[in-house]
């Protein structure tokens, strides 16, 4: 592994690599290495010694930072000044690693995969923070594009096209976020033993109130009891100025009247319950289980969820319906069912753990159709015209 | 005038045939332009100082009649030029004396509304406040609220990445949309996005949102639609310096408030517009903040007492709080006529919208002063002081030749001065034809290098929207391959 400590050394890596052709697999601390496709490489670039957060302008609401600091140190610098990464950039790393309760990744992986928490259909995703970016391509030429101002419409937009991009296109070596305030004070509302239907009914109640729900979680039997609720929990966080969540529950919860008595959980239990789904905890993982994330118009989510079930399928739905998380067999036949569920609820996949042997296989995220495809293949060659970042992570072809 | 590059002789050769086969595709009355008289609307867009009639305008009414329009043109090596309203205020409409306009404004229904799912489907020449005005019934609203809202279409706001007053704390339109249908310049149909909120594979809509018509023409659009807060008030907070308001932001972002809104004015701004609209604004203000809150009427009190106790540390010249939705609008007044104010005391008026670090705001005031007195034109800053987006107002006279080039280049000497300090050449307006050869005040020969490369992956000839966004040198290169 080669993991230098200065933009340099990854200019130097990527022209040599280029120079030979020879792929490089990029990564931070390889906590997402088992999502996608695998990466026929011999040689990992890392960006994990790439660390530090040279601007932090919290009035400004701005932080940069190298793509190697770890996730957890860049939250925690925000956190001193009561602010945070409004996406909610969740941990998936025990899929990888399920003894592993705390996995660490870097602020490049998050950005790099695009990933997003249950906050997500309140205040965006991860793509929507980044302020500013700084890449090298496939020919060891540095790029940047955005800056560190909240509003920018000056040129194409690279900084969404790399985020999401997994490494395909550019080794990210530093980002520009836009952070928030901390909200002061969360409170969840627990509806109790709903069925799918009834739990995303409630949850869209919820959302479209107007109030500040920032957190809309469906959780069947198995992943209730996971948390402890014992039977299925229908989950609705507020998020506010202290003074405003109790009036704001308060009103929802009359609202959800219809859906049976609620309990209520107040702002420590609440931020527990809250980091467990944003890691996806409440996933029954078993060793031989693949495991899909699914994005879908979040009024489909129910009946996608029952027709998985049927296909062995377990797992919960966040985002009010509009993201279902799913674990089972690890096999072919199971993978074409999700890909065919999802696609008749007008939904995407990604399939974010499974046997190289299967990742190697399939499709692990949806084709384009071929007009965009052709575009794609362009565009990558612009990019990387040596094939040597990440090569068939996203795409066989 | 800005400099244009030279029309295909051919195509001008053949402007009869050309506008033959466009009648053979489109066969509705009147949805081929090509009689000069009627092409004189089409010569220009918000940014009015640059004039081009255009070899003909199409309208077409369906994504099929766009894409056969395309297919045409790509086949035969026609520039096209895609048009909403019209409104862009950096020349992103201005034809080509050898390009085919495609005016989009007859493809002006909204397709459908889910409330459940919280989108709206529209065809890109439905006018932004419309989306609004559809959904406001059920208590929705569409969040980005470009000050041209009532006339703006969200086609141009798809192609801009539009912001607005509140984009502080609801986004800019990449923020807001789930996805679009577009029509590449080999006339093939792709969807992007969906109705979903996270797409897979590369993030298409955020590269194609806010790309100025350079990679495709959009047919339609899925926007979010949100709930609309209980309610929102206004507060008027006038300091005795530039300095002092813009702590006084710093202190209210600072504190953990992300207001909805937050506009600056300085003080030639605040005259302007006290003098036009009667808003009851302080004339012996050096700087001016309008706050808007949002929530239940208690919510919107308590927000309203913290940001009070905020601006009360630093010595406010007045404070305004509004208690009523009357009174909020009458704070508003004066800001929203902004526009109107300056064209009353000038004749005409240049405006810029670079963004800088918040942080950099005093200085860079001060410094636009000295510009002003160095090229020896008036301006006027309006600022969205949480966003960093500054909008100076430049007077000038367009029909005295040497003031509007002074303009010109006083504009221009802000920007390089928003670069310098960290910010960008524009926040929401588009680099258009207007900053098109600023652009490498920005961006390194490399990097507009691997822009050209993406433009080119989409449309290898060039022929989208030519003219913009690249420096005139790069338009002259044209379209380069790996």
């Amino acid at each position: 592994m080669i993991a230098p400590e200065t933009e340099d050394g990854f200019v130097q890596t990527i022209t040599a690599a280029a120079a030979n052709r020879a792929p490089l697999a990029l990564e931070g601390l390889g906590s997402k290495s088992g999502f996608l496709r695998p990466v026929q490489a011999a040689e990992t670039l890392s960006t994990r010694n790439f660390v530090g957060t040279p601007l932090y302008a919290p009035t400004e609401l701005v932080i940069t930072s190298r793509a190697g600091t770890r996730l957890s140190d860049l939250e925690a610098k925000l956190a001193d000044a009561g602010q945070h990464l409004a996406a909610e950039p969740p941990s998936y790393g025990f899929l990888t690693d399920p003894d592993d309760a705390t996995p660490a990744q870097t602020v490049g992986g998050i950005v790099a995969c695009n990933l997003s928490g249950p906050r997500r259909i309140a205040s965006g995703a991860t793509r929507d923070y980044v302020l500013g970016i700084r890449v090298i391509t496939g020919t060891g030429t540095k790029i940047r594009s955005g800056g560190r101002v909240l509003k920018n419409v000056t040129g194409l937009d690279l900084c969404k096209l790399i985020t999401g991009s997994y490494g395909t296109l550019g080794l990210i070596t530093e980002v520009t976020l836009k952070v928030l305030p901390i909200p002061e004070a969360t409170s969840t509302i627990v509806l109790h033993d709903l069925d799918a239907a009834r739990g995303v009914a409630a949850m869209t109640t919820a959302l479209t109130s107007p109030f500040s729900v920032t957190g809309a979680t469906f959780l069947p039997l198995e992943a209730a009891n996971y948390l402890g609720f014992h039977r299925t929990a229908t989950l609705i966080r507020v998020e506010h100025y202290a003074e405003f969540v109790a009036y704001q529950i308060g009103k929802l919860r009359s609202l959800l009247n219809e859906y049976g008595a609620s309990d209520v959980i107040d702002t420590t239990e609440s931020r527990k319950v809250w980091t467990e789904i944003r890691n996806a905890r409440p996933l029954v993982v078993r060793s031989h289980f693949a495991i899909w994330r699914v994005s879908i118009p979040p009024s489909r989510g129910a009946k996608f969820y029952m027709e998985c079930q049927k296909a062995a399928l377990h797992g919960y739905l966040d985002w009010g319906g509009g993201l279902a998380f799913l674990s089972g067999p690890g096999n072919q036949a199971t993978h074409l069912a999700v890909m065919e569920l999802a696609s008749a609820a007008d939904g995407v996949w990604w399939l974010l753990r499974a046997p190289d042997s299967l990742r190697e296989l399939v499709t692990t995220i949806p084709r384009e159709d071929h007009p965009l495809a052709a575009i794609r293949r362009r565009l990558v060659q612009e990019f990387d015209p040596a094939g040597i970042l990440n090569p068939g992570k996203m795409y066989s072809v | 005038m800005v400099r244009l590059p030279a029309p295909k002789r051919e195509v001008l050769a053949q402007r009869e045939r050309i506008i033959t086969q466009l009648r053979n595709i489109l066969a509705d009355e009147g949805s081929v332009i090509a009689d000069p008289i009627r092409l004189k609307p089409y010569e220009t867009d918000g940014l009015s100082s640059c004039r081009q009639p255009p070899l003909v305008v199409v309208l077409p009414k369906t994504t099929d009649q766009v894409a056969a329009i395309l297919r045409f043109c790509g086949t035969q090596g026609i520039r096209v030029v895609p048009r909403g309203a019209g409104t862009s205020l950096s020349g992103g409409a201005l034809p080509l004396a050898d390009a085919v306009v495609i005016g989009l404004m007859r493809m002006n229904e909204i397709l459908e509304i889910n409330f459940a799912d919280r989108f709206a489907v529209v065809q890109p020449g439905v006018t932004n406040l419309a989306i609004s005005k559809a959904v406001e019934g059920r208590g929705f609203f569409y969040a980005p609220d470009p000050s041209s809202q009532l006339a703006c279409m969200i086609g141009g706001n798809v192609a801009m990445n539009s912001g607005g007053a509140h984009c502080l704390k609801y986004g800019v339109t990449v923020n807001n949309v789930l996805g679009v249908k577009m029509v590449t310049i080999s006339g093939d149909i792709i969807e992007l996005g969906g109705r979903h909120l996270d797409a897979a594979g590369y993030d298409w809509l955020g590269l194609v949102i806010g790309s100025e018509g350079q990679l495709g023409v959009v047919t339609e659009v899925t926007v979010r639609i949100l709930c609309a807060p209980e309610g929102s008030r206004a507060m008027l907070a006038a300091f005795g310096s530039n300095e002092i308001a813009g702590a006084c932001v710093d202190a209210i972002i600072g504190s953990g408030i992300i207001p909805a809104a937050l506009e600056f004015m300085d003080r030639p701004a605040i005259h302007a517009c006290e003098a036009y609209a009667h808003a009851g604004y302080p004339l012996d203000a050096e700087a001016m903040l309008i706050v808007e809150v949002e929530g239940s009427p208690s919510e919107q009190d308590v927000l309203l007492e913290r940001i009070t106790a905020i601006c009360d540390r630093f010595d406010p010249i007045s404070l305004k709080v509004s208690k009523s939705s009357e009174e909020s609008a009458a704070i508003w007044k004066g800001r929203k006529g902004a526009f109107g104010a300056i064209g009353r005391i000038s004749p005409d008026y240049l405006c810029m919208d670079g963004t800088i670090p918040t942080s950099a705001l005093p200085f860079v005031l001060r410094r636009i002063g000295e510009l002003s007195r160095q090229h020896g034109l008036r301006v006027a800053n309006i600022f969205h002081a949480g966003d960093g987006n500054l909008h100076p107002l430049i007077m000038f006279d367009a029909n005295d030749q040497n003031s509007a080039h002074k303009a010109e280049l006083f504009g221009a000497d802000i920007l390089r001065l928003c670069v310098d300090v960290g910010g960008c050449l524009t926040g929401e307006h588009g680099v258009g034809v207007e900053k098109r050869d600023l652009m490498s005040v920005q961006f390194s020969a490399a990097e507009l290098d691997l822009q050209r490369r993406i433009k080119s992956a989409f449309d290898p000839d060039w022929l989208l929207n030519s003219a913009k966004v690249f420096p005139m040198a790069e338009q002259v290169l044209g379209p380069c391959s790996a």
